[in-house]
């Protein structure tokens, strides 16, 4: 398996791959993920000019260990083949695919993935693909678009076209998203990849935002899709385990592996009843702590 | 001849401007000289108001003619009528070879260009210029030498008999019959008059233009009426909404709230960060982000500010508004809530000596622990450029810069690495205006670089978390992405000299020429 597919990915910031003062050094802000937008960012009549400046970029600029995803256009297009392309040669991490509806269309797109791999002699599985969707059907498909790819680490979901194909809006209070977040993120714990929520564009409540972050983290989100670096640190800080979490977490793996050794099923850590049912939850908070840089012990 | 930044000095230009080359920072510690003084005429048995129809007039009585030196002040800002109205008038006069001594000059000011290229200004000293003024000045239109010194330097120029003032003009937001300016009140308000002080002090005559009159006495006269001799009312002195403008909405710039973050981090791990200590920063994003971010750790930790020095904003109002420092120090407001700030009684006017001269017997910047500024360039010796842009063109002012920074116990200066595609951090800059020696610390959106000649600051921030840099390692990073710019290629002829706050020589401008391509 390409270890990349359970990178941590909190935040993925969406860059316009056109500009070049926004693609030369958004690493500054470190986000866990980039996000080179070739889709609806770029006008139909600079997708040439847009590539172009992905390919330098990508080929020229130390993004300093962010993972460098580049949306693709849609199918529907007749952009997306040469986008992945030039994205695969430049030397991306993945390939987000658009208004994914179904396991085929993640077929399709592993298929010019892996003829652009053999095209620029890369090696073959290096590039992953993430699906973004953005339609009732896609919610319906989740599960097998999270299972079409060897290559798929994920699935995200684009909330406006998502509520416009539901005949409704985005509203902040995340009614309106609620089955589709709920749908997929169980979809892709199901198949064990990875799950995004979509964006948050209204830079001017904060507040709101930390909300709906809070609320997608507590329903098993593994990131969120972003718009600015200032969203940056309340993601981060709302998905990174807490010092106090993380000293729980090593008493519980600890006293776990400790008691079974001895015998002893169910016991006691901090007053709260344990048992190895936890174990899995302890180690994933300690993973995640372990990745985000705050986890300096040795388990 | 090389002065103490490395920079050659050409020896006609010394000997020419009579100056020396700049030795450091200190070189004059200690230094005693007499004060220059003005002449005054007596006023004794006046007919009770000295209030004159024009401008035209005030300047035949004054006795202007070819040669003379007028002095102006900028708390206008871009919104100044006054330096236009005057010189209209000197130029219709035929008057020739005028020296201007402002405390600085900008973009309000471009119809000067035509009396320079005229002859009716042959001189020019300034804080900086913007502009066409500038443009003028660095395509070698100017006949004389352009110099740039900082707000101390000039009134140390004035005050030394350096330059000699023969007639000042004051644009006072209101003023009575008898001359007492002040700088609160009227169409023009901007706060305070510090800049024009030197010039009621030292000027032969001193010329009131107000069109705000107010009956007498317009107490507590910022420029006492003892100082003027004449008072000219006009339909109007200024555009208010170039002089003080709303404050600035605080940055949603990341690139910028993150370096002011790093900035507020930087300043709370240093000793100086204490109950009691003082502080001044400018007008950039960052700065006012810094100011905005750092009340709050005061707060957090109970820590009160002693006093703040400005060129004030509302932040720095702010914090006297909510009780988190004891006095502010006013040159310059910059917005409506600094001059609105101007009538709270721990809101002290000083003098732009009192501020900033390095050449009386001690002024505020010397009290200083922080201050935060701004730049166009910075290279490895810690060298600072505030006045020639990337172009070659004078497009800056020194302010305060040279003098605070080199008060300031711990001088930070924050810049983006890159400007536009220009680094910033670089090997040499263009022009030194603020000398390496008086720079501390350097923060830029990749990281921070201490001056290794402060281990004393590099000792305190060994465990603190934050992207600490050489200053090599910035440049090298800023010409990794942008490459290593070529030198902007200037011509022979010195069209201006910056000056050191103590009068000496730090740098020239030289007349730029049309880019040539080489290989």
């Amino acid at each position: 398996m390409n270890p990349n597919k359970k990178r941590l990915r909190r935040t993925m910031m969406f860059l316009n791959a056109q500009k070049p003062g926004l693609i030369k050094d958004p690493y500054i802000y470190a986000p866990d993920s980039l996000m080179l937008d070739l889709e609806d960012a770029v006008a139909e009549n600079q997708k040439d000019a847009a590539r172009f400046s992905l390919y330098h970029a990508l080929k020229n600029i130390d993004y300093k260990g962010c993972e460098r995803v580049v949306r693709i256009n849609g199918l529907e297009t007749p952009f997306w083949q040469e986008d992945i392309r030039c994205a695969v040669a430049g030397g991306c991490d993945a390939i987000r695919l658009p208004k994914t509806e179904s396991a085929g269309d993640v077929k399709k797109v592993e298929d010019a993935v892996t003829a652009a791999e053999k095209e620029f002699s890369l090696p073959e599985g290096r590039v992953l693909i993430m699906a973004a969707i953005e339609s009732a059907r896609g919610v319906m498909r989740a599960m097998e678009i999270c299972e079409a790819s060897e290559r798929l680490f994920g699935i995200a979901l684009s909330g406006g076209d998502y509520t416009k194909d539901l005949h409704t809006h985005i509203t902040g209070t995340g009614i309106e998203l609620m089955g589709a977040r709920q749908n997929m993120v169980i979809a892709a714990r199901a198949t064990g990849v990875q799950c995004f929520d979509t964006v948050y564009t209204d830079l001017d409540n904060m507040e709101g935002f930390r909300q709906d972050v809070e609320t997608i983290h507590l329903m098993g989100f593994d990131g969120k899709s972003i718009v600015n670096p200032r969203q940056i640190n309340i993601v981060h800080e709302i998905f990174t385990p807490s010092e106090k979490e993380i000293i729980f977490s090593e008493k519980v793996v600890r006293e776990i592996d400790k008691k079974r050794a001895e015998g002893i099923g169910v016991f006691t850590v901090d007053g709260k009843m344990i048992d190895i049912a936890f174990y899995d939850g302890a180690k994933r908070t300690i993973d995640l702590a372990k990745a985000s840089g705050v986890y300096k012990g040795d388990l | 001849m090389i002065n103490a930044v490395g920079r050659e000095i050409p020896e006609d230009i010394l000997e020419m401007t009579g100056k020396e080359v700049f030795h450091g920072n200190n070189y004059f510690d200690g230094h005693v000289f007499q004060k220059a003084g003005a002449y005054t005429k007596c006023v004794i048995n006046s007919h009770g108001s000295k209030v004159i129809g024009s401008i035209h007039e005030a300047l035949v009585k004054c006795g202007i003619k070819d040669g003379m030196t007028l002095g102006f002040h900028h708390h206008f800002r871009d919104g100044d009528y006054i330096v236009n109205m005057v010189m209209e008038e000197v130029h219709k006069m035929g008057i020739k070879d005028i020296t201007i001594c402002a405390s600085s000059l900008g973009k309000a000011h471009d119809p000067l260009v035509e009396y320079i290229e005229d002859g009716t200004i042959t001189n020019i000293q300034s804080s900086g210029v913007r502009g066409k003024i500038g443009e003028a000045i660095s395509n070698g239109k100017l006949k004389g030498l352009a110099i740039m010194r900082s707000h101390g330097g000039r009134v140390r120029a004035i005050e030394t008999g350096e330059v000699h003032l023969d007639i000042s003009f004051i644009g006072a937001p209101t003023c009575d019959d008898y001359g007492n300016c002040r700088g609160i009140g009227g169409k023009s308000n901007c706060g305070v008059l510090s800049y024009s002080m030197v010039d009621g002090d030292y000027a032969d005559h001193v010329v009131a233009i107000t069109d705000c009159l107010v009956p007498f006495p317009n107490f507590p006269a910022h420029i006492s009426m003892t100082k003027v001799d004449y008072v000219v009312v006009v339909d109007e002195i200024g555009d208010p909404e170039k002089i003080a403008t709303g404050a600035a909405k605080p940055t949603t710039d990341m690139r910028k709230l993150m370096m002011a973050d790093y900035c507020t981090q930087f300043v709370v791990n240093t000793p100086y960060f204490k109950d009691g200590f003082s502080y001044q920063t400018g007008v950039g994003g960052a700065s006012i982000a810094s100011t905005i971010s750092l009340s709050k750790i005061m707060k957090e930790r109970g820590i009160r500010m002693r006093f703040g020095i400005g060129g004030l904003t509302k932040p720095m109002c702010d914090l006297l508004i909510n009780d988190q420092v004891d006095a502010l120090l006013d040159t310059q407001d910059f917005d409506l809530a600094a001059v609105e700030s101007v009538k709270d009684l721990r809101h002290f006017r000083i003098s732009a000596g009192q501020y900033a001269s390095p050449f009386n017997k001690g002024a505020v910047v010397n009290k200083l622990d922080f201050v935060i500024l701004a730049t166009l360039e910075v290279d490895v010796n810690f060298n600072c450029n505030v006045v020639v842009g990337s172009d070659g063109v004078i497009t800056g002012a020194q302010g305060g810069h040279p003098d605070t920074a080199a008060g300031a116990k711990c001088t930070i200066v924050i810049t983006p690495l890159l400007q536009g595609r220009t680094p910033a951090v670089c090997t040499e800059v263009t022009t030194v205006t603020t000398p390496g020696e008086s720079i501390d610390v350097v923060i830029t959106d990749y990281g921070i670089a201490i001056n290794p000649i402060r281990q004393d600051l590099i000792e305190c921030m060994k465990d603190v978390d934050l992207p600490f840099k050489t200053i090599e390692e910035l440049r090298d990073i800023a010409y990794s992405i942008a490459g290593k710019p070529q030198k902007v290629q200037f011509g022979d002829r010195v069209v201006g000299i910056i000056e050191g706050r103590d009068g000496t020589i730090m740098d020239v401008v030289r007349q730029i020429k049309p880019f040539e391509f080489s290989e």
